[in-house]
């Protein structure tokens, strides 16, 4: 019921408030999205929509820190005594 | 597909499993609240990479699951009124109510539909003015800015033939009442990212603090879930209680301003019963006053009937992360998604049907977990 599917805005219409929607490109699969509650979605954007609405805006620096957290986590277990050795 | 395929990478994932295994000193129980989550554990087989020590309980987020039977009565009853139009989400349709579910209501001649939007059930209204178009509003808070607009905007446009059966559950307060039973057995939890991203992660740090548990915001993808759970358990290794945000990317801490506006201007918090946990004080959405109007309860002066469960279901114990499905003698046996008797085997985000689906074989192999 929460599945939310990140999708790119492909073009934006409408300009009232509560109706305006975009064309959102799901790897090749394309569909009309509401934009309601992201005023500052642009085309170009990842939305991340669920039952034909856009929740939010995915942020692309944020969208690397699982990468970033991993690489920390790795130094900081190759600094630890005997970290390495859980490698083998 | 952009932000989906680089968070479920098998080389980074047994990175985390390797980062668990060092971090873990001591048996920890940790439950992931949404009933997505659960899917992307089995189906990714992440708690087979896991370190013994570490525990997942699934939770109870999945809305179809604890949408309580009197409701499905009522969506079933109101669907075989004349001129009615009953819509709701795919799921809602065969979950087993007392008399039967809505797929054989419309079997039997309803008018029931399965809409992808609260904004699909809208269309309908504008295009049928002859018929009452009901909408089977289901979902956490993730769901409800979707149901809030679509009656907002019936509002607007002055549909008449158009109203809500409104199931909306909230999760802090489900957390809440797991904290506070007496089978409680969990330590910390994986809040549920979508969830956040509507409502923000501000109203958990009560509860984190109050209950002395860590809670982290997570994603859904298996590298999400695995950050989720070493954050966690860095947390209970250090013994701190805190809200941190694993799934920066889409939740921020206030979350969406303009949803919860919405939210607040056509909802208000009410009692709510959870199938198979009872109710839950504060733990639902209802139409405020000035919306009474497209409440489809009132305008159909439909009528509350107590039903019981099936006695050989235990899905109140595995949405409250007490047992696991392959511990219920009907699971794959009297149970199954074909002819389900609890909602947790109908629902794609429903335990029982993630265990049916993906780990049935091997509970069938001796040696097994079922017995």
């Amino acid at each position: 019921m929460c599945l939310a599917v990140p999708g790119k805005i492909l073009s934006i219409e409408g300009t009232d408030d509560l109706l305006r929607s975009a064309r959102v490109d799901f790897g090749g699969v394309v569909k009309q999205v509401n934009l309601a509650y992201v005023p500052e979605a642009r085309v170009g954007d990842y939305v991340l929509v669920h039952v034909g609405f856009a929740i939010s805006t995915i942020d692309e620096a944020e969208a690397r820190e699982v990468f970033e957290y991993l690489r920390r986590i790795d130094e900081l277990a190759a600094q630890e005594p005997g970290g390495a050795a859980c490698d083998s | 597909m952009r932000f989906v395929n680089e968070y479920r990478g098998p080389e980074a994932a047994a990175r985390f499993a390797r980062a668990l295994e060092q971090a873990v000193t001591r048996p920890w129980t940790i439950m992931e609240i949404c009933g997505g989550q659960t899917h992307a554990i089995i189906k990714f087989g992440i708690d087979q990479l896991l370190p013994d020590r570490i525990t997942l309980v699934h939770g109870p987020g999945c809305p179809v699951c604890v949408t309580p039977v009197e409701l499905i009565e009522k969506a079933i009853a109101v669907a075989r009124l004349p001129r009615v139009v009953l819509c709701s989400f795919g799921d809602m349709l065969r979950v087993p109510g007392r008399s039967g579910d809505l797929l054989a209501a419309k079997a039997a001649g309803a008018d029931v539909r399965v809409v992808y939007s609260p904004l699909d059930a809208l269309a309908l209204a504008r295009a049928h003015p002859d018929r009452e178009i009901v909408f089977f509003a289901v979902g956490f808070e993730t769901t409800a800015p979707a149901t809030a607009l679509a009656v907002h905007q019936a509002a607007r446009e002055g549909l008449k033939n158009f109203s809500l059966l409104v199931a909306h559950v909230l999760v802090p307060p489900a957390i809440e009442a797991i904290l506070s039973s007496e089978a409680v057995r969990v330590q910390a939890f994986l809040a549920a990212g979508h969830v956040c991203t509507v409502m923000g992660w501000e109203e958990y740090v009560p509860i984190a603090r109050k209950y002395r548990v860590p809670i982290v915001v997570t994603g859904f993808e298996p590298l999400d879930i695995l950050q989720g759970i070493h954050m966690a358990v860095l947390q209970l290794e250090a013994g701190r209680a805190e809200v941190e945000n694993q799934y920066s990317r889409a939740v921020r801490r206030e979350g969406n301003a303009a949803a919860r506006r919405l939210i607040g201007e056509v909802f208000e918090v009410v009692p709510r019963k959870w199938r198979g946990v009872g109710e839950i004080p504060d733990s639902g959405l209802g139409l405020r006053d000035n919306y009474a109007a497209y409440d489809a309860e009132r305008r159909f002066a439909l009528e509350a009937h107590s039903c019981d469960e099936s006695p050989e279901c235990i899905s109140g114990l595995v949405l409250q992360g007490v047992k696991k499905p392959p511990e219920c003698p009907a699971f794959a046996v009297a149970c199954t998604p074909e002819h389900p008797l609890g909602a947790t085997m109908v629902s794609s985000e429903g335990a029982c049907a993630a265990y049916y689906r993906y780990r049935r074989a091997a509970a069938e192999l001796p040696g097994g977990r079922r017995h």
